[in-house]
């Protein structure tokens, strides 16, 4: 009876930790999943008639990749790193040009009335368009339209679009919509052997 | 004389080492927490291409993968170097994505369906052609959200 159990001896849970610790390292991968996020539109009914949306000519710009990568935007090729800017241009509009998309006044809840664009983005790509040139354009369409909410945001909250409440943002995103469609496929450009 | 006597004798008492197990018990439970396994094995390559202005993911439960690329080196020899689609775990055609949207579908609760994203994991290199038989799939089974996987340029 008087005996006593002895003490397990715990020094090697250490290591067995360890070795557990090692195989989880090396299983994990930390890097959270990152991209650029899209809605498709809807396929057209099949008996419904395709009706062509009637959309103004100056509302639209049609920003085309061919299969050499080259980037026209409008009537013109364009550099990729230029692309930013001329949609900018596009959506603001600020010198009411009327080659360039009108306004509509709008009244948004919560904020008041407010000259939104209606200016559309169609992308339009080749099926020779390296997926890079493509990512690259879109991200710069939403570089864009991100730059400009934040001047938005900047000017009616005196903040930045990402630190707006969440009611702000809505209002911000109302004002500022992310208008870019990506037609129906179709070759582009340079014809392909 | 002092009740603090000096013992120039004594020993510096050894370290416990008992605490040192549950420092590594916690980094342990750090990794198994915010681990998560590979569940499929990747059989194309996929360098994705970068975008600055990337968003992350919210629920990652809600995502569906579709890989495409060169398959890996050791299985070019048996497919070949032409860009190819992957869903699970095998080699896929643009067809079988409308099987593979309706068995992800058919794994989510009811009301998270509606929120089902379909990830684009495509190598940079990859031609816009397959990508676009995928989108126009997808479309057709109406799995509208998608999102292009890219990665934050490193600076």
């Amino acid at each position: 009876m008087g005996k006593k159990t002895p003490a397990i001896n715990s020094s090697s849970t250490a290591d067995i930790a360890f070795l557990l610790l090692c195989y989880f390292l090396m299983t994990t991968t930390m890097g959270s999943h990152t991209g650029l996020s899209r809605r498709l539109p809807p396929m057209p009914d099949k008996n419904q008639k395709t009706e062509d949306q009637k959309v103004n000519r100056r509302n639209i710009i049609v920003v085309r990749i061919n299969s050499q990568d080259r980037v026209l935007a409008g009537n013109d090729a364009i550099n990729v790193d230029m692309l930013k800017d001329k949609i900018k241009e596009f959506l603001t509009n600020p010198n009411d040009d009327p080659t360039l998309p009108e306004k509509e006044i709008v009244d948004i809840e919560g904020f008041g009335t407010y000259p939104k664009s209606k200016g559309v983005i169609s992308l339009q790509n080749d099926r020779g368009t390296s997926y890079q040139a493509y990512i690259a354009v879109q991200n710069e369409l939403v570089k864009a339209v991100n730059e400009l909410r934040d001047e938005f945001a900047m000017r009616s909250f005196g903040k930045k679009f990402a630190s707006c409440s969440e009611d702000e943002q809505t209002i911000v995103k109302e004002a500022i919509p992310q208008n870019i469609s990506e037609a129906e496929p179709k070759d582009v450009g340079a014809r392909r052997k | 004389m002092s009740k603090f006597k000096k013992s120039e004798k004594k020993e510096v008492p050894a370290m416990s080492q008992g605490s040192l197990s549950d420092i590594v018990f916690m980094l342990l439970f750090f990794f198994m927490v915010t681990t998560q396994m590979r569940e499929t094995e990747n059989k194309v390559q996929v360098k994705t291409p970068s975008a600055s202005e990337v968003v992350k993911l919210e629920r990652k439960d809600l995502n569906s993968y579709i890989n495409v690329g060169q398959p890996i080196k050791s299985l070019q020899a048996q497919y070949g170097t032409e860009a190819r689609i992957q869903l699970n775990d095998s080699f896929k055609t643009t067809d079988d994505i409308r099987d593979f949207v309706a068995a992800e579908r058919e794994s989510m609760s009811e009301g998270d369906r509606q929120f089902m994203t379909v990830s684009i994991r495509a190598d940079q290199d990859v031609r816009m052609g397959i990508i676009t038989d995928i989108k126009q799939e997808l479309r057709r089974c109406s799995a509208l959200k998608i999102m292009y996987s890219a990665r934050k340029p490193s600076e």
